[in-house]
C-alpha cells in the first residue's frame, strides 16, 4: 500500500462555520444567475455593445482558467521533466484546477446569450476553424473531461476503503417507510466497491494517455485564449496587441500554474493546519523566475521591435497599468532566485502572490483595461455581475474544501515528515 | 536522468517548432485577400442627405418581424409616439446621426453595416452563424445557430452587430442589406428605396466605386478626396463619400489590412491541418511512457499502483 499513503485525507467535519458562510455567498451568486436568466443579461450587468465582454469573461473564463493551470504545470514537471518528487502536489492542483474549468464552463453559460445553440459545436459543419473561440471552447470542453478523468482514481480508492458510514447516516435519517432495506442496501453498495476495485487498476494502466492530453490540451487553448485578441487590431491598445499574445498567454499560464500550486499549498497547510511542504515549494520556485524571465523579455523584445517603449513609460492610465504587471511580475520573481526567500514561507507566499496578480493583471489588461472600443463606451462591472463571479468563486473554494475531506487529495504529511527527518539524520 | 529528460525537452521544442515554420510558409504563400467588386453593396453620399431618417423607419417596417425589431421611445417622450433610437442597438438595424462642428460646418452620417470583403464577425463566429454570401457579398447572421458569445461584438472594427441585453432570449441585430425582405421581394434595401434626395445609391460594388469617383472628380471641392470604405479594413461594401473628415463622422481610421487576415494567418500557422497539436501529444507520450518506464525500472516512487 505504499501508493496509497502518498495523499490522505483531510480529517475533520465538512459542515464548519466557513462551509455556511461560503454556501450563503453562492447562494447570493446564484439567485443573480436566475435573475439573468429570467430577465436578460442587461438585467445584472454593465455590458454593453462596446464592451461585449465584461468580468466573466475576463475573469472566470480567461483569468480563473490560468489560475486553473496548476495542474497543467504540475503535470509537464512530474511527467515530461520527471521530476517525480513533486508527485505528491499533484492531485490537489488537479482538483482545482477541474474545479476552476469547470466552473468557468459554468460562467460561460451564464454570460452565453443564446446557450441553448450551444450544441452547434459538435455539428461538424458549423465547425469554424478560423475561430480561435471555436479552438478555445472545444479544448476547455475536452480538458474539464480529462481532468475528471484524471481525478477519478481518488474518487475510485475512497470507494475501494469506505465502510459507507454515510450511506448509513442517511439511511437512519430516513423515515423508516422510504429507508431502503439495509442488507439489500449494503449488497449494492458492495457491488459499487468491486466494481472501483476492478476498475481502478485498469484506469490507471492508460492513465498517462489522459495525463498527456492534460498537458496538450492546455497548451493549445490558453495560447488561444490569447489568440481571441488578435483580430481587435483596433481596439486593444498597442502596448498589448502583439502577434506574440498566444506565446504571450501560454507562458503567462504556466508561471501563473506553479505561483499558484505554491500558493495553494501554503494556504492549505496554514489553514488545515498541516506542515508546509518547504521541500516540494522551494524547488517550484526556483523554477518560477526562469519562466517568467522568458516571458519578461518576450514583452520587452516585442515593445522594441513595435517602437511602444515610449507608451509603456508614458506614465498615462494605460502605462500605469502596464508597469503594474510588468513590476508585479518582474518584481515577485526577482525576489524567488535569492535561496533563501525560497525556503521562507512568508516570502514564498508574498513572492507567488505577486506573480499571480501580475499574470492575471496581464489579463485583464488584454481584455479590459486596454480594450477601447471607441468614444463614448464605459464598462465597469455592476454588483450583480460581480455577486455572480464571487459566488462561482466561492463555490470553487467549497468545493475544494469538501473534496479534500472526501478523498486523498493532499500529501501525506506523515511521509513528509518522516523524509525531513530522514535528511535531518543524513547531514548530522 | 536529469541529463536525459533535458534532451528530450529540447527534442520536443524541436519537433513543435520544425511544424510552426513548416505551417507558416505554407499559409504566406496562399492567402492574398481578393476583392470582389461584383457583390452588393451602398454608397451612402453624406453631403445629399438632408437627415429625414427615412431609410430609419422604411429598415423598421420592413425588417421588424423577421428581425425582432421593436420601437424604442425617448425619455421626454412618455406616449411613446416616435421611435427614437439614440445609436444603433438591438432594435435597430440603421442610424442616421448629425454632427455639428459649427453652424457651417456639420454634416448628417449614415451607419449600418459596412459588408467587409474579409469580415471579422465571420471569422471569429464559432459556429458558422455569421455567413458572407459568395455572389452577393451580403454579410448575414443566422439567430438559429448564434450561440450569442458576441465575439462578432469584439471582433468588428466598426461596433456593428449589436446585441439585445434586455431580452431572455436575445440576439444579434445588425444590417443585413434587407436580403430576407425587401431585396428578394423588390431587388433593393429599404433604406436606398425609400431615400427621397439619392443620398443612399445600391449596386453592385464597381458600379458604386466608379459612380463615387465620378462625384468627386466632377465636384472636388464639395468632398473629402477619398472614398471611406474602398481599402477600410480590406475594403468594405458600404461606401461613404463625404465633406468632413471621416472619423469625426464616427468612422474609424482601419489600414487596409483586414483584421481578420491578420489573425487567422496566426490561427493557420498554429493549426495548420492539426499537424502541431498531433505532433505534440505524440512526442509528450512518448517522453511521459518513457519517464515512467524508467521511474517503475528503478524502483522508488512508482507512480502505477497496479504493481503493488
Amino acid at each position: 500500500m505504499a501508493h496509497s499513503e502518498e495523499y490522505q485525507k483531510l480529517e475533520g467535519k465538512i459542515f464548519t462555520k466557513s462551509f455556511f458562510v461560503l454556501l450563503f455567498i453562492v447562494a447570493v451568486g446564484f439567485f443573480f444567475v436566475g435573475v439573468r436568466y429570467v430577465k436578460g443579461i442587461g438585467a445584472v450587468s454593465n455590458m454593453s455593445d462596446g464592451y461585449p465582454w465584461g468580468i466573466w469573461i475576463t475573469y472566470d473564463v480567461a483569468t480563473g482558467t490560468a489560475i486553473a493551470c496548476g495542474g497543467y504545470a504540475v503535470a509537464i514537471l512530474v511527467y515530461i521533466r520527471n521530476r517525480m518528487q513533486y508527485h505528491p502536489l499533484i492531485r490537489s492542483a488537479i482538483l482545482t484546477s477541474m474545479f476552476g474549468y469547470g466552473l468557468a464552463g459554468f460562467s460561460v453559460m451564464v454570460d452565453l446569450g443564446r446557450p441553448w445553440n450551444s450544441y452547434n459545436f459538435f455539428i461538424p459543419s458549423k465547425w469554424q476553424a478560423n475561430s480561435a473561440m471555436f479552438e478555445v471552447a472545444l479544448c476547455v470542453m475536452a480538458y474539464s473531461t480529462v481532468l475528471i478523468i484524471e481525478f477519478i482514481p481518488a474518487i475510485l480508492t475512497t470507494i475501494e476503503n469506505t465502510k459507507w458510514e454515510r450511506m448509513r447516516l442517511v439511511r437512519d435519517w430516513l423515515h423508516p417507510k422510504i429507508a431502503p432495506d439495509a442488507d439489500a442496501m449494503m449488497d449494492k453498495l458492495e457491488l459499487v466497491r468491486r466494481g472501483a476495485a476492478w476498475l481502478k487498476p485498469r484506469l490507471n494502466k492508460v492513465l498517462i494517455f489522459f495525463i498527456v492530453l492534460g498537458i496538450t490540451l492546455p497548451t493549445m487553448h490558453q495560447s488561444s485564449l490569447g489568440s481571441l485578441l488578435l483580430i481587435a487590431s483596433t481596439k486593444l491598445h498597442p502596448l498589448w496587441h502583439t502577434g506574440f499574445l498566444p506565446l504571450l498567454f501560454l507562458i503567462n499560464c504556466v508561471f501563473i500554474g506553479y505561483a499558484i500550486a505554491i500558493l495553494e499549498s501554503i494556504i492549505s497547510c496554514y489553514s488545515f493546519k498541516r506542515p508546509y511542504e518547504v521541500e516540494e515549494l522551494a524547488g517550484l520556485a526556483g523554477l518560477v523566475p526562469w519562466v517568467t524571465v522568458i516571458w519578461l523579455s518576450v514583452v520587452v523584445g516585442d515593445l522594441v521591435s513595435r517602437g511602444q517603449v515610449g507608451a509603456a513609460l508614458k506614465l498615462d492610465f494605460y502605462s500605469s497599468f502596464f508597469l503594474a504587471e510588468f513590476f508585479l511580475i518582474g518584481i515577485g520573481s526577482t525576489l524567488l532566485f535569492s535561496r533563501k526567500m525560497r525556503r521562507s514561507p512568508r516570502w514564498l507566499f508574498i513572492s507567488a502572490a505577486m506573480i499571480v496578480l501580475g499574470g492575471a493583471l496581464y489579463r485583464f489588461n488584454v481584455y479590459l483595461i486596454g480594450f477601447n472600443p471607441g468614444k463614448g463606451w464605459r464598462y465597469f462591472p455592476s454588483f450583480a455581475e460581480v455577486m455572480i463571479t464571487v459566488g462561482i468563486v466561492a463555490l470553487e473554494i467549497l468545493g475544494y474544501k469538501v473534496f479534500v475531506k472526501l478523498f486523498p487529495v493532499l500529501p501525506n504529511a506523515e511521509i513528509g515528515r518522516l523524509k525531513a527527518e530522514g535528511e535531518l539524520q543524513a547531514e548530522g | 536522468m536529469k541529463k536525459q529528460s533535458r534532451r528530450d525537452f529540447l527534442k520536443l521544442l524541436g519537433v513543435t517548432g520544425a511544424g510552426l515554420v513548416a505551417g507558416s510558409g505554407t499559409v504566406c504563400a496562399s492567402q492574398a485577400l481578393h476583392v470582389n467588386d461584383e457583390e452588393l453593396g451602398m454608397l451612402y453620399d453624406a453631403t445629399k442627405c438632408v437627415g429625414c431618417k427615412a431609410c430609419m423607419s422604411a429598415c423598421k417596417r420592413v425588417n421588424s418581424d423577421y428581425g425582432s425589431l421593436s420601437y424604442e421611445t425617448a425619455k421626454f417622450d412618455s406616449d411613446g409616439l416616435w421611435d427614437a433610437p439614440s445609436d444603433l442597438s438591438g432594435s435597430t438595424r440603421t442610424l442616421i446621426k448629425l454632427f455639428k462642428e459649427s453652424d457651417q460646418r456639420w454634416s448628417y452620417v449614415k451607419y449600418s453595416c459596412m459588408h467587409c470583403q474579409k469580415p471579422s464577425c465571420v471569422s471569429v463566429c464559432p459556429v458558422s452563424a455569421m455567413t458572407k454570401d459568395k455572389v452577393s457579398g451580403i454579410v448575414d447572421y443566422n439567430k438559429n445557430t448564434c450561440i450569442g458569445c458576441r465575439y462578432c461584438q469584439v471582433a468588428c472594427a466598426f461596433n456593428i452587430p449589436k446585441f439585445q441585453w434586455d431580452k431572455s432570449i436575445p440576439q444579434i441585430v445588425k444590417c443585413d442589406l434587407c436580403k430576407n425582405t425587401n431585396l428578394r421581394e423588390k431587388g433593393i434595401s429599404a433604406c436606398a428605396e425609400t431615400c427621397p434626395t439619392g443620398a443612399i445609391k445600391f449596386g453592385k460594388r464597381k458600379d458604386l466605386l466608379q459612380e463615387a469617383k465620378t462625384r468627386l472628380q466632377e465636384n472636388p471641392d464639395k468632398y473629402i478626396a477619398h472614398v471611406y470604405g474602398e481599402h477600410e479594413g480590406g475594403g468594405t461594401n458600404h461606401l461613404y463619400l463625404a465633406s468632413m473628415p471621416f472619423n469625426k463622422l464616427g468612422l474609424p481610421d482601419i489600414k487596409p489590412e483586414a483584421p481578420a487576415e491578420f489573425s487567422e494567418k496566426i490561427q493557420h500557422t498554429i493549426y495548420k491541418g492539426f499537424i502541431a497539436p498531433v505532433a505534440l501529444y505524440g512526442t509528450l507520450c512518448f517522453i511521459a511512457v518513457k519517464n515512467m518506464k524508467r521511474n517503475d525500472g528503478n524502483g522508488k516512487h512508482s507512480r502505477t499502483e497496479e504493481d503493488k
